[in-house]
């Protein structure tokens, strides 16, 4: 949620001049955007153009750039728990351990953010069609089914912010409709995105794009 | 807007400790053979001693403390490598450290449970081999004290080789490298303290020192493993 003392002309979410290079290799450089409350930033590129490492660096996984990220105006380094308190990030390691149960898994990850309960969680796993997996240890799901078990998350948690890193590679077409259907309602919600995919979006809201072959 | 983020029942940085704490308990419980390997290696090598060096009693005694300790060393260097590198290879780290809490409280969790899994029953193993190596009855409690102390130490020494070394392909020997030295004082300190009871004197300083080598490996252990994930995770 916006915090009260910030006016509506600062941008929720701004990258200025970022630059990156990785192994001597320029990445992206004089990077600009803006995202507002219910936008979606689509990070197109080919492969190995950076859209990971730039998801990374929105997050504040990964600190080797220059450049500023701001959160409300105040950059992202000074406000970290309250940053990552509104953010929900899902990358390519699902952050599914392979031992626990979908349900011993989301139990973890959920009451990290936020108080949760089991009703909450057996809710996501059955609108993800979960249903009779939630005991079962992960070892023993499919990728695909992984990928549910972690997209439970944003179900559970709808953090203010999702940034999603190639979302749906593993789905099937069942759960490309449900993870669609979570967008819109997110946005609808005012809620922002900031996804790669090479998936047309369908989001009743304008899209912005950034494409890092061109920067 | 529905009221939707509920920043205001962001969970509590304790509750938070507790269910990383419980999770990795879980996750050890589930994995047990992989736990009661070190132990058997703690049990099996400490045995092997008077098979191979001699039965005497005598001579027994004048190596126990040392052989326990550097078996229990090597035991937990054993099970460190569970610590972090599952977490590290399956993604739960990032979402450790994009959990809206402090990092170095999650850390300490994560070692609490290490410890508990791997360190408690080495202790709880110890008079049993005492008893093997012929160690003096009355330096029983001293060594129990010692182990207390001392495998939380080594834990949390541990975590910093372990974060260090996550994102490295092969790790063996790089870790024991980076560990072996700084926990040399422990096992100095350790070694003596057993010593000096088996010869009946007073053994409150070495604990003292001791306890306070876990105070400052409390304080800074986590502090250090948790630049190192950061950088690991880069």
């Amino acid at each position: 949620m916006r915090p009260e003392s910030v006016p509506a002309s600062v941008p929720m979410l701004s990258a200025r001049n970022l630059y990156c290079e990785r192994d001597d290799r320029l990445l992206f450089q004089s990077l600009d955007f803006d995202l507002g409350e219910g936008q979606v930033l689509q990070v197109k590129g080919s492969n190995g153009s950076g859209k990971t490492t730039l998801l990374r660096i929105l997050c504040g996984l990964h600190d080797n750039y220059q450049g500023a990220i701001n959160w409300f105006g105040m950059p992202i380094q000074r406000q970290r728990d309250d940053f990552h308190g509104s953010l929900l990030y899902l990358g390519h390691r699902v952050g599914v351990n392979r031992v626990l149960s979908p349900m011993e898994n989301l139990r973890w990850a959920c009451q990290l953010q936020a108080p949760t309960t089991d009703g909450q969680i057996s809710e996501a796993l059955e609108r993800l069609e979960l249903r009779g997996f939630e005991d079962s240890p992960c070892h023993s799901l499919s990728a695909g089914q992984k990928q549910r078990v972690s997209l439970a998350r944003l179900l559970i948690n709808p953090a203010q912010l999702w940034v999603l890193d190639e979302p749906f590679t593993t789905l099937d077409v069942h759960g490309v409709a449900v993870l669609e259907d979570l967008l819109v309602q997110h946005v609808n919600r005012g809620g922002s995105v900031v996804v790669t995919t090479h998936h047309s979006l369908a989001v009743n809201s304008e899209i912005q794009y950034l494409n890092l072959d061109t920067q | 807007m529905t009221g939707l983020y509920r920043e205001d029942s962001r969970s509590s940085g304790l509750s938070a400790f507790s269910v990383t704490l419980k999770r990795d308990l879980l996750v050890a419980f589930k994995r047990r053979n992989d736990l009661l390997n070190p132990l058997m290696f703690f049990f099996i090598v400490v045995s092997l001693f008077p098979i191979g060096i001699t039965p005497e009693r005598g001579d027994l005694a004048e190596i126990a403390v040392g052989v326990l300790w550097v078996c229990a060393l090597l035991a937990s260097l054993l099970s460190l490598d569970n610590l972090y590198r599952s977490d590290f290879e399956d993604g739960s780290l990032e979402l450790l450290v994009l959990s809206p809490h402090s990092l170095y409280f999650m850390v300490l969790a994560k070692i609490l449970s290490h410890w508990l899994v791997s360190g408690v029953p080495l202790v709880l193993l110890s008079p049993i081999l005492g008893y093997m190596l012929a160690l003096p009855i009355e330096a029983y409690p001293t060594m129990i004290v010692t182990l207390i102390l001392g495998t939380p130490i080594l834990s949390l020494l541990g975590s910093i080789g372990v974060a260090l070394t996550v994102s490295l392909g092969s790790r063996g020997l790089i870790l024991a490298m980076i560990i072996l030295p700084m926990s040399v004082p422990v096992l100095i300190a350790g070694t003596l303290a057993v010593e000096q009871a088996v010869d009946g004197n007073p053994v409150g300083g070495h604990l003292a020192i001791m306890g306070a080598m876990l105070a400052m490996a409390i304080t800074l252990a986590p502090l250090a493993s948790v630049a190192a994930l950061r950088i690991s995770i880069d």
